[in-house]
Formats: structure tokens, sequence, C-alpha cells
């Protein structure tokens, strides 16, 4: 039942890549031969852990590059709309890929000296895939953006 | 593995209030345990897996790195220019290496 609600984000592009490629991501109990890939469940249960309430979608931007040509070093971006002050700040941003064997890639914890709640890294991608960004402020409150990366080669074994 | 060498790119004087960006950069292979060498054995897993930078001592970013992170591990993050003092960049590795780096930065 689950699944199936949270297939409903993924597009229909999306699944069939997924499928094209022998690695039907639908659960993260499906495995693969020799990769087992996250998947948006494994996503969630993260993003449940996190989060304190319910998270609300947005407030979170995620700068990627529309196509990535090299899944070994794609550039990422996160930046939260939100006040850096003593009283109210993002305390912790949890970078996931769906499409990875493990979904989390990078988690900042800034505090309010940062002045802004925006941070960069450089991350491998097994495939085109959705990136989550889940932001969590002091209060607990958190926040989600997704962005879809097309990899043309991915970056994971060799 | 060649020589772990961590490179920072911080401005040596700010504004007080300026919002300051910070490049970090350090040579690792960031070993994800996912890859198989050619007689198909796992490759065990050694990368960088946390990243702490603190300001006079205390605390003021720091990352937690999994291994989708890419090899050399770039970390950039802003900091409100708020007090001068010693930026001390410190990276953890797997095997319980500590790399170190600082840099200090006038506010006025």
């Amino acid at each position: 039942m689950k699944d199936e609600l949270e297939t409903g984000g993924v597009s229909r592009r999306t699944l069939m890549v997924s499928l094209g490629g022998g690695a039907a991501v639908t659960t993260a109990m499906t495995l693969v031969p020799g990769l087992s890939l996250a998947g948006e469940a494994e996503v969630q249960a993260i993003i449940d852990q996190m989060a304190e309430g319910t998270p609300v979608d947005g407030g979170v931007e995620l700068d990627l590059p529309e196509i990535a040509e090299n899944g070994n070093t794609v550039p990422v971006t996160v930046t939260v709309d939100a006040p850096m002050t003593a009283d109210s700040y993002v305390k912790t941003v949890m970078v996931m890929a769906d499409g990875n064997p493990q979904a989390e890639v990078a988690r900042f914890n800034f505090t309010p000296a940062c002045g802004t709640a925006s941070a960069s890294t450089r991350m491998r991608l097994a495939g085109t895939q959705t990136i989550i960004a889940a932001a969590q402020m002091n209060d607990g409150s958190t926040m989600v953006g997704r962005k879809l990366v097309k990899v043309t080669i991915g970056g994971c074994g060799g | 593995m060649a020589k772990i060498r961590p490179r920072v790119k911080a401005p040596k004087k700010a504004a007080m209030g300026e919002i300051i960006e910070i490049k970090t950069l350090i040579n690792h292979a960031m070993e994800s345990g996912q890859r198989k060498d050619s007689g198909g054995n796992t490759i065990p897993r050694q990368i960088i897996n946390r990243f702490v930078v603190t300001l006079n001592g205390r605390e003021v970013f720091s990352t937690d790195l999994f291994p989708s992170v890419s090899a050399n591990p770039y970390v950039a993050f802003f900091l409100k220019a708020e007090e001068s003092g010693d930026l001390t960049f410190t990276w953890h590795d797997d095997d319980g290496s500590v790399y170190e780096d600082t840099k200090s930065i006038e506010v006025a």
C-alpha cells in the first residue's frame, strides 16, 4: 500500500528508465544482482525519523545540474530559505539520493554563526534519480525539497 | 595512497557582519565499500566520515559524510563574520586518522 502511494511522486520517465536498466526501484526491498538501491521508502524513513510533526514540502532549494554527464562527481548546493538567528535557525540538512545503494549522501550541521543555511559538496550518483534534501529547524519542524537529476554515466561500482 | 593534504580557501579579512564563503577540499579516495577488485573481492570501505569546523574552539559547522560523497571531498559553506580568531578544520577518516588545517581570520 505504502509503495503505491510513494511511487506516485516518481515520473513515468524515471520509472521506465529504472525498469529499462533492469533495476526496478519500486521498493527498497528489491534486490538487484550486485547492487541494491535505497529507494523512496528508505528516504521517507530517514525523513520521518528526523521530523517532529509533519514534514512540509518547499523552502529547501537544491541547485543541481539538470543533466550530469559524469555520475562520479555531481555538484550539489542546498540552500534553505530560513533565518539564522539564535532563536530560529536551520540545525541540520540531510541530502539523500534515492537511486544510490545507500540513501544518505551528506548531513550538514549548521549553527546560527553560519549566517545563511547553504552548503555545497560533490556526490556520486549511480544513475538518473531524485535528490532529496530534508532541512530541520532548531524547533524540530522539517522542510523537504526534491529535484530530479539525469545521469549519463553512473558513478558506482567499477 | 598519496599524502593527504587538506586545502581551505577562506578570506583573511572580513567586515563585521559580512557573510563569507569558505571552501574546503581534501584529497582522499573515499572508497565506498561497493567496489570489487579484479578478484571479485569487495574493497573495504574507507571514507572521511566527518568534517568539523571550529572558531576559537567553538563548533560553527560540521558535515557527516556518507559513501556517496565523491572522491576528494569538497565542502563549501558560509559563516557570518562576528569575531576574529582561528578557524580549525578537521577531517575524520574511517581508519581513525585525523587531518587538520587552520586559518586565521580578522574581523574589522
